[in-house]
């Protein structure tokens, strides 16, 4: 036989004509959720954590050579010899954790949401997760919050990490839940798995007199057409495309349901069952696996009979490029969200 | 020193009773890693009956040295050491492998006590031994932290991170122990990943670590390795390479040819024991 070269993926805009030159974005680095002229609130992660360090010696932060890219460098500044850099060694980062908690510590282990979930896997479910130890597991760049492809871009870790027994996963939206969900995990007596926006955090939830509970999903605004289940910044979407259908006399109600694991099967099943809404999940993550999984199983178990659609990213490898532009293509902006909303309930 | 190092039984004594009470485990089941066993016995001794502070009553005393097992599938030695120490009560070898019992065939920390992590899933040992280490400096608890890990868990790259990471906190509370009986489960080890005799302990000086080999079934050599990791005074982590001969000890066995999970066949656990009964040491 002849060895020739294998077919591989070509992204999407390689396959296209090349766009005109000063109509290009650029790549952002860091989750840039902040340019939707909303308040922003600088490393709300880093700064509950230092809040929560006062009155609890047994915090310590650890970090596989990103302090500064998970706002654990404010912890560091802070409290220098409670901080462990592990160097860029996350099977080390997870086990060194591990280790701290089995002597007492309650450790913040801190990296990208790609390197935990792919890479350290084995090391938190054996080390950590196995022996139920509170080890508090923080990654930013979750689900498509960089245009870097999909060595960053974490689209399955919700997947990954549900499959996991005794560990709780937390997709935050905002920098109030942020701040809110440090010190509820930190409070926990199990291993967590956190989603983080880091460095400029909008701030949404505030205004909508919310709280952060462990395990709770909670409604935003209540609706008589179509009942959003969301996590994480997408709530923040359905938020807007919420206001936006509205105009068009479409009225949503918006379910937070930040804590995908343990899911509020409760809540959201009663909310479903209300009925006469489309029920749409709502994810900055793969439609394989996640929240929207978690909630078509939760329905289906309880016999919970709606019409369910899913907003989430394509089970594919992401393409690279602007952070707006990538949200457009993959169907995570509000215009999308709606035009789709619209569409569904036409059908 | 609170163990039970200060009775007149001798070394070679314990690491004979440790055979005994592996090979008794082993008949229970009519397998298990014997050969790792025997293999390591000496040097389970010298840990738990020369190097090791614990109370045998009181297995989570906060004083205690730690010993983790990162190799679960040694745990047949190593609750053989336990049953010796009085950690574990003797009886309970009859339970091994068994449904319910308190002696799973792999080690885990949440069936038995004095198991400080479960192991198994080989290059998890030594980065727990990290974090515990500096746990104990946290909490200026003055305790030695153990791993026991294999030469065939020196191929999995976390054990290389946390040897690093050892040497970066200079953790001169951990000491890692290596069972190097050149023996994983495909062939010897010196034919994958390890390079043998005379060059491990290099790397792991290379790493910033001191580094010994020792004949690991010579147990006053291993005492003189354990001393010197002990007893120094340089900011470093510790390592022992302990040379073993895997089924030391039961002449029939030593000869046969050595895999990874050596048979016995069910008539061959008392004509072991017989062997060993013949030469119990003083």
């Amino acid at each position: 036989m002849t060895i020739g070269p294998n077919s591989r993926r070509t992204p999407a805009h390689i396959a296209r004509p090349k766009p005109a030159a000063g109509g290009a974005r650029t790549s952002a680095m860091i989750a840039s959720l902040d340019a939707e002229g909303r308040s922003t609130v600088p490393a709300p992660f880093g700064n509950a954590l230092v809040e929560l360090a006062k009155s609890r010696d047994d915090i310590v932060g650890l970090t596989a050579d990103l302090s500064k890219y998970t706002d654990l460098h404010v912890f560091a500044k802070a409290y220098p010899d409670r901080f462990y850099q592990m160097g860029m060694a996350e099977a080390l980062l997870m086990s060194t954790a591990a280790g701290m908690a089995r002597e007492g510590f309650t450790p913040f282990a801190t990296t990208y949401a790609v390197f935990a979930s792919r890479r350290a896997y084995d090391f938190i479910v054996m080390a950590i997760a196995e022996e139920n130890l509170p080890v508090k597991i923080v990654c930013a760049l979750p689900g498509l919050t960089t245009g870097y492809g999909p060595s960053h871009q974490a689209t399955e870790d919700l997947a990954i990490m549900r499959g996991m027994p005794n560990l709780t996963v937390v997709d935050p939206c905002d920098a109030t839940e942020i701040t809110q969900a440090t010190q509820a995990i930190a409070a926990s007596p199990g291993p967590v798995y956190m989603r983080l926006l880091r460095g400029q955090v909008p701030d949404v939830l505030g205004e909508y007199g919310y709280e952060f509970e462990l395990g709770k999903a909670k409604e935003i605004r209540g609706g008589s057409d179509v009942l959003f289940i969301s996590s994480g910044f997408m709530t923040m979407r359905c938020l807007d495309a919420a206001a936006a259908l509205e105009k068009d006399g479409v009225s949503c109600a918006v379910l937070h349901s930040p804590t995908i694991k343990p899911l509020d099967e409760a809540t959201i099943c009663a909310e479903a069952a209300k009925g006469g809404r489309l029920v749409v999940t709502a994810e900055n993550h793969s439609v394989t696996g996640g929240l929207g999984e978690a909630v078509a199983g939760a329905l289906a178990r309880n016999q919970v009979h709606v019409p369910f659609r899913q907003v989430a990213l394509p089970d594919e490898f992401l393409d690279a490029g602007a952070l707006p532009s990538l949200h457009d293509q993959y169907g995570l902006s509000v215009s999308s969200i709606t035009t789709r909303v619209k569409g569904w309930l036409s059908d | 020193m609170e163990h039970p190092a200060g009775s007149n039984v001798s070394l070679a004594r314990r690491a004979w009773s440790i055979r005994r009470l592996a090979l008794r485990m082993g008949e229970v089941q009519g397998q298990g890693y014997i050969g790792q066993a025997l293999g390591v016995a000496d040097v389970l001794a010298v840990s738990y009956f020369h190097a090791l502070r614990y109370r045998p009553g009181d297995p989570d005393w906060e004083g205690r040295d730690r010993f983790l097992l990162s190799i679960g599938h040694y745990a047949i030695a190593l609750y053989a050491a336990m049953v010796e120490a009085g950690i574990l009560p003797e009886d309970e070898i009859e339970t091994y492998g068994m449904d319910d019992s308190r002696l799973p065939m792999s080690g885990m920390a949440a069936y038995t006590p004095g198991m400080e992590i479960t192991g198994g899933s080989l290059g998890h040992g030594l980065g727990i031994a990290v974090g515990m280490a500096l746990g104990l400096k946290r909490k200026k608890n003055g305790a030695f932290v153990y791993n026991m890990l294999s030469d065939g868990e020196l191929g999995e790259g976390s054990t290389w991170e946390a040897v690093m990471g050892a040497a970066a906190w200079k953790l001169d509370n951990l000491i890692a122990i290596v069972d190097f009986n050149n023996q994983q489960a495909d062939g010897p080890t010196t034919e994958a990943l390890a390079t043998g005799p005379g060059t491990e302990a290099a790397k792991w000086q290379a790493f910033g670590w001191h580094a010994e080999e020792v004949d690991g079934n010579d147990i006053e050599a291993v005492v003189a390795a354990f001393d010197r990791a002990r007893n120094l005074t340089e900011p470093k982590p510790r390592a022992i390479i302990c040379n073993t001969k895997m089924c030391k000890g039961v002449p029939f066995l030593e000869d046969r040819e050595i895999t990874h999970f050596v048979r016995v066949e069910p008539e061959e656990w008392a004509k072991a024991l017989d062997h060993l009964d013949g030469e119990m040491p003083a």
